[in-house]
C-alpha cells in the first residue's frame, strides 16, 4: 500500500494548555469473534481481556475495546508493516475483518490535574477513577463530535478523534480550558 | 440526564443511543406465501403503546450493538434491557422494578 504518511498534513489543532496532539501512529480495526481477537493479540503480544470497555497495552502497543467484536488496535507509526503482517499471519483462514484507519483519525493527550472536569465539560461520563478507571476505553461524545476515550493514567487521556472533528474538538477544549484554568 | 443500561458497556448517557422501533417483530418465513395485507402488516403496522413497550435500541456511540429494552411509555423509565435473542424478562421478574 502507498504510504502517505509523509505527504499528509496533521489536522489544525487549536492551542490549549491541558491538550496536546499526539505523533502519527499505526490504527487498524479488528472485528471477529473471540478466537480470532484471542490470536490477533497473542500475535502483537497483547493481553487478551474480553472485559466491556477495557484497554491492553505493552511495549508501545495498544488494543482498545469498542465493542464485543470490535478492538482498536494502535502502534507507532514506524511499526505498520510488521503488526500487518503479525496480523495476516495470525488471522490467515479465519472470518475477519481488518481495516487501516490510520489516516481516518488523529489522537489527543489531555492531562493534567483539570483533565477530568475539561473532558466532562463536553462529555456526559462520569469520569471519577472509581467509574472510569486507569485502562478504561470507550467510543463516546465529546460536545458534538463522536472520539474514543481511554484513560491511560489518573490524570491523563488519550482521545482518538476522526481527523476532520479534530478542529473542532480542539476548540471546544480551548475554550473550555479557558473556564478552568484562570 | 437518562441513563440507559447498554447490556454491554453498562448504564450510559442517552445521547450516546438511537432508538431502533418496536422490538420482536419476526420476519415472515416466505414472503412469497404472504398476501399483500400480511406482509404490509409487518412491513408497516407497529403498535403504538401507552405503558411497557418492548423497544430495539443502539448504542451507536459506544459499543454500536443492537438490544432490546422495556421501556415505560408513559413515564419514559426503562424495567430492563437484554441483548438481542434473549427472552424479554417476565411480569415475575419484573416485580420490584418501580415504573
Amino acid at each position: 500500500m502507498r504510504d502517505l504518511s509523509a505527504v499528509r498534513q496533521g489536522p489544525y489543532i487549536a492551542a490549549s494548555p491541558l491538550v496536546r496532539p499526539l505523533p502519527p501512529a499505526t490504527r487498524l480495526l479488528l472485528r471477529g469473534n473471540s478466537e480470532v481477537m484471542a490470536s490477533a493479540l497473542g500475535a502483537l503480544g497483547l493481553e487478551f481481556v474480553e472485559t466491556a470497555c477495557r484497554a491492553a497495552s505493552a511495549s508501545g502497543r495498544s488494543a482498545l475495546w469498542l465493542g464485543p467484536d470490535e478492538r482498536l488496535l494502535l502502534a507507532p507509526q514506524g511499526q505498520y508493516s510488521e503488526v500487518f503482517e503479525l496480523l495476516c499471519a495470525a488471522l490467515a483462514g479465519r472470518a475477519h475483518s481488518l481495516v487501516d484507519v490510520s489516516h481516518r483519525q488523529c489522537a489527543l493527550e489531555v492531562s493534567g490535574p483539570q483533565a477530568g472536569p475539561l473532558l466532562n465539560c463536553g462529555c456526559p461520563l462520569d469520569l471519577d477513577p472509581a467509574a472510569f478507571p486507569v485502562g478504561m476505553c470507550t467510543r463516546t461524545v465529546l460536545a458534538k463530535a463522536e472520539i474514543v476515550l481511554w484513560r491511560t493514567a489518573e490524570r491523563s487521556f488519550h482521545l482518538e478523534v476522526w481527523r476532520s472533528f479534530a478542529p473542532y474538538v480542539s476548540k471546544v477544549l480551548a475554550l473550555a480550558a479557558r473556564e478552568l484554568t484562570p | 440526564m437518562l441513563l440507559i443500561n447498554c447490556p454491554y458497556c453498562g448504564e450510559r448517557p442517552e445521547l450516546e443511543f438511537v432508538h431502533g422501533g418496536q422490538a420482536h417483530i419476526a420476519r415472515p418465513g416466505d414472503p412469497a406465501e404472504c398476501s399483500d395485507q400480511q406482509w404490509a402488516e409487518y412491513l408497516y403496522r407497529r403498535d403504538n403503546i401507552k405503558g411497557l413497550h418492548g423497544e430495539r435500541w443502539r448504542h451507536t456511540h459506544g459499543c454500536g450493538r443492537f438490544f432490546n429494552a422495556l421501556r415505560d411509555t408513559t413515564s419514559d423509565v426503562f424495567l430492563a434491557t437484554y441483548k438481542v435473542g434473549e427472552q424479554p424478562p417476565t411480569q415475575a421478574q419484573l416485580k420490584g422494578v418501580k415504573a
